[in-house]
């Protein structure tokens, strides 16, 4: 089992708040099941949403981080998937149209004690909070951020989203959608994120074990997770779910071993001559081509290159932990400064509001 | 009376060269200093605010400055200038006009010898009015001959030659060397106005420390610029304004933005809370974020944000977390976090927001001051959001104000509004340091236990259960065991917190959120009038950085026998609540605001009260005089015989 070590709570009220609940609570609870982590909450998603496996996943597999309940804090923005904390036992924040990241931000930059998570969807994410998303990742402020990605708005009943494909016929969109849509991975891939993964609501053991990564992961995890819309957008990844074509066209993303996936492994990832990846026939091949994946480089051109070989219709889709890389975290980074500035010059209120120049009016 | 610290003591003996010319005794003086924005009029500026305070004088200061950092030099666009009021006793404002000009350049002297009255003083660099410069600004002779500023002492001074003279051995550059002309007119003026000149050499050592050669310039030319006034015949005379009488205790001077930036930190010590402040850069609100970052010691955490909409939400989300979160913006700002600014109302979460505001609508005037923010701090968000709102009245006012937004945000769990302006935050006064002790108590608790049982006596936290006396909800962070519970912007179930669409839960929540708010009243002092003759029969009532032009115009009324009553409000939402009984005793209330009367429009709404409306929105304070004239006319239509005018002249 996998255990995160959250570190000390602030000190202060906060510190005192926290002490005074175990004393009435008794000891922090982090032997978890997954039953401890419901609400009582009926949960209104439509029948067959593929929201109800990622939740159960989730439950199923938090109480592995071996940290209590009061230590975690999901926020989300708004949509289908935003709706999330209200039925996690945990603290949570449902907050407004995108701003989940900076919400989120604010919260884990002045409690690196606690764990938190973001729960966003296609729409939330990079549509009207795309600016916080990019900021966040750049940042690495230590948080996790699940984007639920249905390619389509649900909440507002059905138009099309910044990853929906071109031509995707919405009711905003009779003649078909024209943007060119983002591929999350590469975007955050873009913003320099320092773990990007990929996942299937339906693939329990693959989403579990990017998961249990992100979590383990010091800085901003981004998971994108595919989920089916079975009401305005059914069957959107049914071509990486089929037992057939799932086989054919998903590569997984397995650290330290070559990049050979489809049928019988016929297919495999190599060096293109520009420097870029492409996909090759396996028996084409010296096995000594076949790109070994490394989630750790620094440069993140590879991963880029990685998220960059499926196309729009999700053929040759990498499925997997694209990067994971250290890199200092932003809450820490300022935590450090607050502590170096506190022993080098002591807090003296009344020396502060003196200032430098002062001078005395006697009575 | 007064004594001032050892340093300052020093330097006036040291300057102990025998006046030969004669010392004219005032009881006050303005002046202006303007120049091009590379000029360091600012600084210049300043330095002289600082003498003044460490002398001991009572003043108030009106920076003005365009909004480009460097317009092309020389131009009408780039005129900056700083105006300086000081005086041996109390005053309220920056005055209306100079009395002296300082013009470092023709275009400095276009822009602002209108507002010099004449036979005022005026001092010019006349290196600077060559013929290309005089063009620039549309000049066809040079007025320094042509006769034209007749009306006028004018002093004619080659500020920039006499620099480059005092520099030649310095090692500087021609262009590195004319850059200490501030500080040659800087000593010029310390000798003028017998100003102590230790401190500025101090500031510039400091200043400079790491390129000793820039200071010791520096200091050479103010030093040749005081030494030029002693021995010039240029100037004859020089003037002493006597300490202002002020009441007992430590002082230092402070711009409204430091003050405000201050007000945060001590709420912070106060509350035992971490500040937590997210802010993204805006004029001219970005020096308060400047001051936090440093004061990380005292566990403030500064976030530079990557929108004005991070900066709010980020402060949310610290808030959530046990902080005291706090953003700061100006108008446009406040319209981008509008909507997270509804959540933390729905939320219920303490947070400050602080509003600097400036001239509107969109881009407007950064960097001049307005009051048009009011009706947007009370009501611009969607649903019934009700936000109280809290304004500063002077620069020093703007350290109580923030203690009080930080109250009332802590006290209710409520997002608060604070209402500086671009005149308040730049402009600096004497303030008389407080002692630790004497500020607010601001400790809060969080919620560490149940406060509820189910019908089976389980315990259990309600997250909405409200403290029947503030209706404040509980406050819970994260980490406290047993206490989980979410929150978020869907309406929320009485007491539970659950999302609740049911129509009497939303009536109940929409009438308990706005019951809290106006609930503040009942700790709020009483409304502020002050009546010193208790017989007036008009009232003047104003908010904000009004304070001190209508104060000063109210004392001129009543120097000239008549009475008036003058009625600041620190609280805009909720009201004193004795406010409408108190405007309803006078037979006119006049208002004035640098808006179109946003102020006035509360009040009549609200009391039925026929307020008078009296507005400007000039992008710079009231003139008190023009204030006065205003007011005087109600007082005269209102009591029939007209009393003769103010027959001091406008002294404050």
């Amino acid at each position: 089992m996998t255990t995160v070590d959250l570190g000390m709570p602030a000190e202060g009220p906060i510190a005192d708040a926290i002490a005074r609940s175990l004393e009435t609570q008794g000891a922090k609870q982090t032997q978890l099941k997954a039953k401890d982590l419901k609400t009582d909450q009926e949960v209104r998603w439509c029948p067959g949403c593929g929201d109800y496996v990622i939740l159960n996943a989730v439950q199923s597999f938090l109480p592995s981080l071996g940290i209590a309940r009061e230590d975690m804090v999901i926020v989300s923005g708004i949509g289908c998937s935003s709706r999330f904390p209200y039925y996690m036992n945990t603290y949570g924040m449902h907050s407004i149209h995108g701003r989940a990241p900076a919400i989120a931000t604010g919260l884990a930059a002045s409690r690196p004690d606690l764990s938190v998570w973001v729960v966003t969807g296609d729409g939330d994410a990079l549509s009207i909070g795309g600016n916080h998303l990019i900021h966040t990742l750049r940042r690495n402020v230590n948080l996790t951020i699940l984007l639920f990605n249905n390619r389509i708005y649900g909440l507002t009943k059905g138009q099309y989203s910044p990853t929906s494909e071109v031509g995707k016929v919405t009711k905003s969109t009779p003649m078909g959608s024209l943007d060119h849509p983002f591929n999350p991975v590469s975007l955050a891939l873009g913003a320099d994120a320092t773990f990007v993964g990929r996942a299937m609501d339906s693939d329990r053991k693959g989403l579990t074990e990017v998961l249990r990564q992100a979590a383990e992961h010091q800085g901003t995890a981004l998971v994108e997770i595919y989920q089916n819309c079975n009401i305005f957008n059914d069957g959107a990844f049914d071509l990486l779910k089929d037992s057939t074509t799932g086989v054919q066209w998903s590569i997984p993303l397995v650290h330290g071993q070559p990049l050979v996936f489809g049928p019988d492994g016929a297919s495999c990832v190599v060096r293109d001559e520009s420097g870029g990846l492409r996909i090759a026939e396996t028996d084409q091949v010296d096995a000594g081509e076949i790109v070994v994946h490394d989630a750790t480089r620094q440069d993140p051109s590879y991963a880029f290159a990685l998220s960059r070989l499926s196309s729009q219709d999700l053929r040759y889709t990498p499925m997997g932990v694209f990067r994971s890389v250290r890199k200092p975290t932003y809450d820490r980074m300022m935590a450090d400064q607050v502590e170096e500035a506190r022993t080098s010059t002591p807090a003296d209120l009344g020396a502060l509001l003196a200032g430098g120049d002062t001078w005395t009016v006697d009575a | 009376m007064t004594t001032t610290d050892p340093s300052v003591a020093a330097s006036t003996a040291g300057s102990s060269v025998p006046f030969v010319k004669s010392v004219v005794e005032l009881d006050r003086v303005v002046i202006r200093l303007a120049g091009d924005s590379g000029d360091g009029m600012q600084l210049t500026g300043n330095r002289f605010t600082s003498e003044t305070a460490s002398f001991g004088n009572d003043l108030s200061t009106l920076p003005n400055f365009p909004a480009e950092i460097r317009a092309p030099t020389g131009t009408l666009p780039g005129v900056s200038s700083f105006q300086l009021h000081f005086a041996d006793h109390d005053i309220m404002t920056p005055g209306d006009a100079p009395d002296v000009l300082v013009a470092m350049n023709p275009a400095a002297l276009k822009a602002n010898l209108s507002d010099l009255p004449g036979g005022g003083l005026l001092i010019v660099d006349s290196d600077e009015f060559t013929p290309r410069n005089l063009a620039k600004v549309g000049y066809a002779s040079s007025p320094l001959e042509d006769h034209s500023l007749d009306g006028w002492q004018l002093v004619s001074v080659p500020l920039t030659s006499m620099t480059l003279d005092a520099l030649a051995d310095s090692g500087l550059g021609k262009k590195e060397a004319e850059r200490s002309k501030n500080m040659f007119t800087l000593g010029l003026l310390s000798w003028m106005y017998h100003r102590p000149t230790e401190g500025t050499v101090r500031f510039l050592e400091r200043q400079f420390r790491r390129k000793p050669e820039i200071a010791a310039a520096n200091i050479a030319a103010f030093r040749a610029g005081y030494y030029y006034g002693e021995t010039t015949e240029a100037f004859a005379v020089s003037y002493e304004i006597k300490p202002a009488p002020m009441a007992p205790g430590r002082y230092r001077n402070i711009s409204g933005n430091q003050a405000l930036a201050l007000g945060v930190v001590a709420a912070g010590q106060r509350s035992g809370l971490p500040v937590f402040l997210g802010a993204y850069p805006i004029t001219p609100a970005s020096d308060i974020l400047h001051e936090l970052s440093r004061h990380k010691n005292f566990g403030v955490r500064t976030f530079q944000a990557e929108d004005e909409i991070a900066g709010i939400a980020s402060a949310i989300g610290a808030s959530f977390g046990g902080a005291l979160g706090v953003t700061t913006t100006s108008g446009p700002g406040v319209s981008l976090k509008s909507e997270a600014l509804g959540l933390a109302v729905m939320t219920e979460l303490p947070l400050v927001v602080v509003d600097v505001q400036r001239g509107g609508p969109s881009t407007g005037l950064p960097t001049k001051t307005e009051q048009s923010d009011l009706l947007q701090a009370m009501f611009g968000r969607n649903g019934e959001a009700p936000v109280p709102v809290v304004a500063p009245r002077s620069p020093a006012d703007c350290f109580d104000a923030a203690l009080e937004a930080a109250r009332i945000a802590l006290t209710y769990r409520t997002p608060v509004m604070l209402l500086s302006d671009g005149y308040l935050a730049n402009g600096a006064e004497p303030w008389q340091i407080p002692s630790i002790e004497e500020l607010p108590d601001l400790r809060v608790e969080f919620a560490s236990e149940p406060n509820s049982a189910t019908p089976d006596g389980t315990p259990e936290f309600l997250p909405y259960l409200r403290d029947p006396e503030t209706l404040a909800r509980p406050w819970a962070i994260p980490g406290t065991s047993g206490m989980q519970h979410r929150i978020g912007g869907l309406e929320k179930a009485d007491k539970t917190g659950n999302i609740s669409y049911d129509p009497a839960n939303h009536d109940l929540m929409t009438r308990l959120r706005q019951a809290k708010v106006d609930g503040i009243a009942a700790t709020i002092p009483p409304t502020d009038v002050d009546d010193p003759d208790g017989d007036a029969r008009v009232a003047v009532i104003g908010w904000g950085s009004t304070y001190g032009p209508i104060g000063a115009a109210c004392r001129r009324i009543r120097r000239s026998g008549r009475s008036v009553a003058q009625i600041h409000l620190r609280h805009l939402n909720p009201f004193p609540a004795d406010l409408g009984d108190v405007l309803r005793r006078y037979d006119r209330v006049i208002c004035p605001e640098m808006n179109l009367g946003q102020l006035s429009m509360l009040l009549r709404a609200k009391y039925l009260v026929d307020v008078e409306s009296h507005t400007q929105v000039r992008g710079l304070p009231f003139r008190s005089a023009e204030l006065a004239a205003v007011v005087q006319d109600v007082i005269d239509s209102t009591s029939g015989a007209p009393l003769a005018a103010d027959p001091t002249g406008g002294a404050e």
